[in-house]
């Protein structure tokens, strides 16, 4: 005696938030009944186990019908076949486009390829995440990617309208896309402390002051690619360390603003043209692709580092970023000020988030 | 040319990729209507198209509209190869003919196709302009109203019911001709779905043409079904109740529903059937002894018809000559031998058949064949007050039939072609399928008259098919209804009789006894009506029918099933056929047993709704009877089920009787409380009436305290043995009592009915969930006993009850409604269950509770409004409670007319809004919601538009990569909701009620990695409003009741 088959439709298609969320994380039909038990789902109305499975099923069967829809989320609202209330449609768009911040942490900055799609079960396997749904997560990126890459217009918001997300996951997929677009460096173990929350916040403060959107916004690829002009017209700030009498006089406003209001001014005297080469360092060498990249470990390499060694607190790095940038618009023979702001405005935040006490 | 089809095609969206190189796909659009076809251009590359056609406009007879649907095929364009075909929208133009339905049909439809499933949308304008037609002796029947609602639909009240409409069209299966042989089955499903559509739509007409010749306008209750009969054809039959409606307005309310109209009456006097007076059935009841409760079924057996004689000889016709009654009564003896101590019942039962078949044959001198075809059959479930007066009980006739292979042999091959010739070509086969069902019903009109009733109601037919095996049923509700309402002659009612005129109350007069108490059918325990002491009830209570709205109910109602299976041996032709119909006495008496046990398990007395599905299948037969029992006020209290073990003196065996009576008590107990069952507790004294034996009525009352031998006592001397005491003699008997109490009840904030509502229920919130659910059982064990069988059979019920009340566990408080079971036996090893019903929330506070427990004191108040305020059941009322709380409010009188004004905009001004409420917001799709109900809570319908019935064929070469049969039937059943939603939508409606799954119809075979399902839906489109401003429109009918009310005291 078997059940040779077993279905249940509604007319308003039920859907258990708890059951999506185990098929989401890749759970077989088995192991999620197993959780929804341990759950003890079967103390609530006489169910058991039969009924779980049961349940679990059809719900299952459900959620593989609809993931076609949701690969293209404008489609589940005007699609006939299944009735959804609206708020229960954006639940589902939501939690099918949400992701592990482990997993996105494996794959940022890397290329959506086929490559990368074969190591996911190294992935899998060293964060714990199933790999039914690294490939979902996978698969989520890549089409995020494809579909705003030929868009015009900005990226968080192509993002929402075209995959029907909230801001929040809006943002954090234009995260994805940007890293992966550019290919920044996130795996060295240096950068292993930052989480991808850290890494979104300094993509979004690339996309809105870096990238070509930032001051032109019909382009296409506007919020992808980081500006050309602005990188070459970065090189100008190398006087900053190469003209001595600049670096002196900088060091000075600079030392004269911070003396007294912090306990490490003794090492951010000692560190200032260090730190300062550093940084300028840093910004001259964006035109090639390769120091792009390399982005974030020359951030924490030249910067963070010597002032973690030194025990600068946040608030310290605070002062010393505002001094620092600020002291640069009363150098009279420094004439990039506009691009010094643009520069150090996302320089500064990055640095303030990914600055771990 | 009375009338001009045009159309147009707007646009497409989501088409699937038909060219892989570009993956987009050149799309056109074929829309064909009778003979003519006509293409839009082709939209290149898009899976968007935007054709914006022209008007298609097709010049047909109103005949074509009725049975022809659109049909709208979408294509991909091929420069070098044949076409691709994307897939087909049907669409049915009925809605447009009337014209009080939709006027418009605009929306998108999915695009279906029968391998493939629903493939994007296609946006379809389409309208009707009829032109008046003069011609008298047209085909047609524009404008006759269809609804499935088995009650008279809101807003509107009857003017007149004039009574049963049947039909039915017979054709060769397409699927079953030689062409299919070398035709694909996509080509072979679309032949059958287009088949189906033009037989319903002729049936549909046919239908509507009888009920413009009575005189009606509409036919409410309507049942259509198919039954798929193989090789030897495909019926499509129907049944209805021909009314005259009127749409409720302000003038019309009060003063024309008195006086009925009569114009329509004497336009009913050239139909033939008037002039043959159908033979009183008076007061010379045969006084024989039947079945111990009002509950008749007749199995009768039959053998193979030979082709084109409908009156054969062997078949069971209780009308025709000797030999049948010689025959008849053998198929019981033999099954009364040897069940043992059945043999009482079933023998009685049979001495009152062969009287009645006697009686019958004395009849049909007397113009009885004459008058055949006029059934007083209604299908309607519930009734406008004063509507019903008695209702005697359950009557039912099954009858087994062979269907013949090579039916019309000289026709051959030649129409195999001509499908649509079947008028011509087939015409004498729909007149044997009439003569069976002409045989059923005169057995079924004279079980009615056995019970003194001259009226059937809740009445349904249905099949069941196995290979050339045929299973026809019937069954109904034997009563007495208020011939005021009815059309003259449309009931054959004694001018003598003078049972109209009893002033029952509403509240229980529908259970006074319609027979005569000196000579019962049936060894009835009469005691007097424990509500309003003037008349006789009956002890228990079996009906087909709603619990009427008035009803006087104690505690809360349950879904009761009683579960069967009956193992038989392979065979064919006549010895299965004999087989089989040897065995239905068998399963008849024993559902009936369960239910009654079951019944007095949760100490009720009567049962609603009830249902009795027989499945024939090649080695078993299943049956399945579903009702909703209650504790009528009116009836007396259910003694309690005495186990009794044959064998005394064996120690053991005392003690496990013991332990399984104090069982039986606790369950009793526990239902009690859990039904909330607490009776007033009537002080016989007080009341002072002439109730007959006191003792035993007071004892009754605590029946399941009292010791084993006075009970079994007071059981016998009623001769009610069976219903009361189980003998447990044997294993057999034990296993009963175990599947007796194996039902669990449903948990804490689930009720389970399979009627309208649930009594004592009333304050329901707006959310509904209608699903369906199936599933199918493979037996592996060959060797299963008919026990086991039982068991699992059972357990598959119960287990499906268990998984919705987890699955909607979300929605409690809630209560299951309509719970609608069908099973099948597609295959040898296979048990196939089919459940639709809908889960209904309610607010947990019953803060209008006040009715149902007052019994006594309500009845008064009830008396005083006077039976004849025919209005339909309240209209627009979505609550049943509401009905009642206006009625003894009489202050409500003087806002009538503005109210009525304030309603009436919202009639023209809504179907606009919510079409364009589709247009804004990112969803374009209108909610559409579904139940089986005819209402939906805290709303109520302003617009019906229009019935939906749709049939559907599903194929797949590719089982395993679409989930198994399972995946295959989920998207299956998905797709037809999805269908009838976007059909309703583009009437401009909100909501389907009625709605019903008639066939689901599944093969598979998954070593071929194939399967097939066809699914059959039918429905009321409406439009209905939140009813936040409802006050108005609600007490707008019970003003009216209350104003004839004070016009008469």
């Amino acid at each position: 005696m078997a059940v040779e088959l077993d279905v249940f439709v509604g007319n308003t298609t039920i859907m258990d938030e708890e059951v999506y969320q185990l098929w989401l994380d890749g759970y077989t039909v088995n192991d999620a009944v197993k959780v929804r038990m341990a759950g003890g789902m079967l103390d609530e109305c006489e169910a058991n186990q039969d009924v779980l499975l049961s349940d679990t099923m059809d719900q299952y069967r459900t959620f593989q019908m609809c993931e076609r829809l949701l690969q293209s989320p404008a489609k589940l609202a005007n699609q006939l076949l299944f009735q959804i209330p609206p708020h229960r449609q954006t639940m589902l768009i939501e939690r099918y486009y949400a992701f592990d911040d482990v997993f996105v942490r494996e794959v940022l900055g890397k290329k959506l390829s086929k490559g990368t799609k074969k190591d996911l079960d190294d992935i899998g396997a060293k964060t714990g995440v199933t790999l039914k749904s690294c490939r979902r997560q996978f698969d989520n990126f890549k089409r995020v990617f494809k579909v705003v890459e030929e868009l015009k217009g900005p990226l968080v918001e192509n993002i929402r309208q075209h995959f029907l997300l909230s801001d929040k996951l809006a943002r954090d997929y234009a995260a994805i896309v940007f890293f992966a677009n550019n290919r920044f460096e996130t795996g060295k173990k240096k950068l292993q402390y930052l989480t991808f929350q850290d890494f979104a916040f300094c993509a979004g403060q690339l996309i809105n002051n870096w990238t070509v959107g930032a001051v032109d916004n019909t382009v296409e690829d506007m919020d992808v690619d980081l500006d050309k002009e602005f990188l070459q017209e970065l090189k100008e700030l190398k006087i900053l360390i190469t003209d001595k009498d600049l670096l002196d006089q900088h060091k000075s406003l600079v030392c004269t603003a911070l003396r007294g209001k912090t306990k490490a001014f003794a090492e951010m005297e000692a560190n200032f043209k260090n730190l300062s080469r550093g940084l300028v360092n840093i910004a001259t060498k964006l035109t090639n692709t390769k120091d792009v990249r390399d982005f974030f470990i020359d951030l924490v390499e030249k910067f963070i580092e010597p002032c973690r060694s030194d025990r600068w607190t946040s608030a310290d790095i605070k002062l010393y970023l505002t001094h620092y940038t600020n002291s640069a618009h009363i150098l009279d023979s420094f004439k990039h000020q506009a691009v010094w702001d643009r520069y150090m405005g996302v320089i500064k935040s990055c640095i303030y988030k990914m600055y771990h006490d | 040319m009375p009338g001009k089809l045009k159309a147009k095609i707007v646009a497409g969206r989501h088409l699937p990729v038909m060219d892989r190189a570009s993956d987009l796909t050149d799309a056109f659009v074929e829309v064909k209507f009778g003979n003519t076809t006509f293409k839009t251009d082709v939209f290149p590359k898009s899976l968007n198209p935007q054709w914006n056609s022209e008007w298609f406009k097709f010049e047909v007879d109103d005949e074509d509209l009725q049975d022809e649907p659109l049909q709208i095929t979408v294509l991909d364009h091929d420069t070098y190869s044949a076409n691709d075909a994307i897939g087909k929208v049907y669409i049915d133009i009925d809605p447009l003919l009337c014209t009080e339905a939709a006027s418009i049909i605009s929306g998108w439809f999915p695009i279906y196709d029968t391998i493939h499933g629903i493939r994007g949308e296609i946006n379809v304008l389409v309208k009707v302009e009829l032109f008046n037609d003069l011609n008298r002796f047209r085909q047609s029947s524009c404008g006759v109203k269809f609804f499935c609602t088995t009650s008279i639909p809101r807003g509107y009240r009857a003017a007149m019911v004039h009574g049963f409409v049947e039909e039915l069209v017979v054709n060769e299966d397409p699927e079953y001709q030689w062409i299919d042989r070398i035709r694909t089955p996509r080509a072979s499903n679309e032949a059958r779905q287009r088949l189906i559509s033009l037989m319903s739509g002729e049936l549909q007409r046919k239908i509507g043409l009888k009920v413009l010749e009575m005189g009606g306008n509409a036919v409410v209750g309507y049942l259509q079904c198919f039954d798929l009969e193989g090789e030897s054809g495909l019926v499509v039959r129907a049944i209805g109740t021909a009314c005259t409606l009127e749409k409720q307005s302000s003038g019309s309310l009060v003063n024309t529903h008195t006086h009925p109209n009569t114009a329509p009456a004497s336009n009913a006097c050239n139909s033939p059937s008037k002039d043959g007076k159908e033979p009183v059935f008076g007061e010379d009841l045969p006084s024989s002894s039947g079945p111990p409760t009002p509950f008749r079924n007749l199995p009768t057996s039959s053998s193979s018809p030979p082709p084109f004689s409908p009156f054969k000889p062997c078949s069971r016709q209780s009308s025709s000559s000797d030999t049948d009654l010689s025959l008849t009564p053998k198929t019981g003896m033999g099954s009364g031998g040897s069940a043992g101590k059945e043999a009482g019942p079933l023998k009685t039962l049979l001495r009152q058949q062969t009287q009645t078949a006697l009686e019958q044959r004395g009849a049909s001198s007397s113009g009885l064949l004459l008058n055949a075809r006029e059934f007083p059959f209604f299908t309607l479930t519930s009734f406008p007050p004063g509507f019903l007066v008695h209702v005697g009980g359950v009557v039912s006739a099954r009858s087994v039939k062979l269907l013949d292979r090579i039916h019309n042999p000289a026709l051959g091959n030649t129409r195999s072609y001509k499908l649509l010739d079947w008028n011509s070509v087939t015409a004498d086969e729909p007149e044997t399928r009439d003569a069976w069902w002409e045989e059923i019903r005169q057995e079924i009109k004279s079980h009615a008259k056995a019970l003194g009733c001259h009226a059937v109601v809740g009445y349904s037919e249905n099949t069941s098919i196995c290979e050339e095996v045929c299973i026809l049923s019937a069954s109904g509700t034997a009563a007495i209804l208020n011939p005021r309402y009815m059309r003259e002659g449309c009931l054959d009612i004694g001018s003598t009789d003078q049972r109209f005129d009893d002033p029952s109350p509403p509240s229980c007069g529908f259970c006074h006894i319609p027979y005569d108490e000196l000579n019962m059918p049936f060894p009835a325990q009469l005691t007097y009506c424990y509500n309003c002491r003037r008349q006789k009830v009956p002890d228990v209570l079996f009906t087909t029918i709603d619990l009427p709205a008035e009803a006087a109910v104690t505690g809360k109602g349950c879904l009761i099933q009683a579960r069967l299976c009956r193992l038989k041996k392979k065979a064919q032709g006549e010895v299965n056929a004999t087989a089989i119909s040897n065995l239905l006495p068998f399963m008849e008496y024993e559902l009936h047993t369960q239910l009654m046990n079951k019944l007095k398990l949760r100490s009720m007395n009567a049962l609603f709704g009830l249902h009795i599905q027989i499945s024939v299948g090649e080695n078993m037969l299943l049956g399945l009877a579903s009702a909703t029992g209650v504790y009528l006020t009116a009836l007396p209290a259910p003694g309690g089920i005495q186990i009794a073990g044959k064998t005394s003196g064996d120690l053991n065996n005392e003690q496990h009787i013991q332990a399984i009576q104090k069982r039986i008590n606790d369950t009793i107990a526990k239902n009690k409380e859990l039904y909330q069952i607490n009776p007033p507790e009537l002080t016989e004294e007080g009341v002072g009436s002439p109730i007959p034996e006191p003792r035993h009525r007071s004892r009754l009352f605590r029946s399941h305290s009292e010791s084993s031998d006075e009970v079994s006592e007071l059981d016998l001397s009623h001769g009610k043995k069976d219903a009361f005491v189980l003998e447990i003699d044997d294993t057999d008997a034990v296993e009963d009592i175990h599947s007796l109490l194996i039902d669990a009840s449903p948990p804490t904030g689930f009720y389970t009915c399979n009627t309208e509502t649930m009594p004592g229920i009333y304050n329901w919130t707006t959310a509904v969930q209608m699903f369906t659910s199936v599933r199918v059982l493979r037996l592996s064990n060959a060797n299963l006993s008919n026990q086991s069988l039982n068991k699992i059979f059972t357990d598959l019920c119960e287990n499906l009850l268990k998984s919705f009340y987890f699955k909607l566990r979300s929605n409690i408080p809630c209560c299951l409604c309509h719970l609608n079971f069908t099973v099948a036996v597609p295959e040898e090893e296979l048990i196939q269950v089919s459940v639709t019903a809908v889960a209904m929330t309610f607010d947990k506070d019953q803060t209008q509770e006040r009715f149902i427990t007052k019994g006594g004191i309500e009845t008064e108040e009830q008396l005083q409004f006077p039976l004849e305020l025919c209005a339909d059941s309240s209209s627009t009322n979505a609550q049943p409670s509401s009905k009642f709380s206006g009625v003894p409010e009489n202050t409500i009188v003087s806002p009538r007319v503005s109210s009525l004004e304030h309603c009436s905009p919202l009639t023209e001004g809504r179907p606009r809004s919510l079409r364009s409420s589709r247009s804004f917001g990112g969803s374009s799709v209108t909610m559409v919601k579904m139940t089986p109900l005819s209402f939906l809570p805290g709303t109520r319908i302003i617009k019906y538009l229009g019935i939906i019935n749709m049939f559907f064929i599903r194929e797949t070469t590719s089982l395993r990569e679409e989930g198994g049969v399972s995946g295959f039937l989920h998207s299956f059943i998905a797709e037809v909701f999805a269908m009838v939603r976007a059909h309703v939508a583009a009437l401009g409606g909100n909501a389907v009620v009625s709605y019903s799954m008639k066939d689901c119809v599944l093969m598979e075979n998954p070593n071929k990695n194939q399967a097939q399902c066809l699914i059959n839906v039918s429905g009321d489109a409406v439009i209905c409003v939140r009813e936040t401003d409802q006050e108005p429109m609600t007490s707008m009918t019970n003003i009216g009741q209350t104003c004839a009310a004070d016009g008469a005291t």
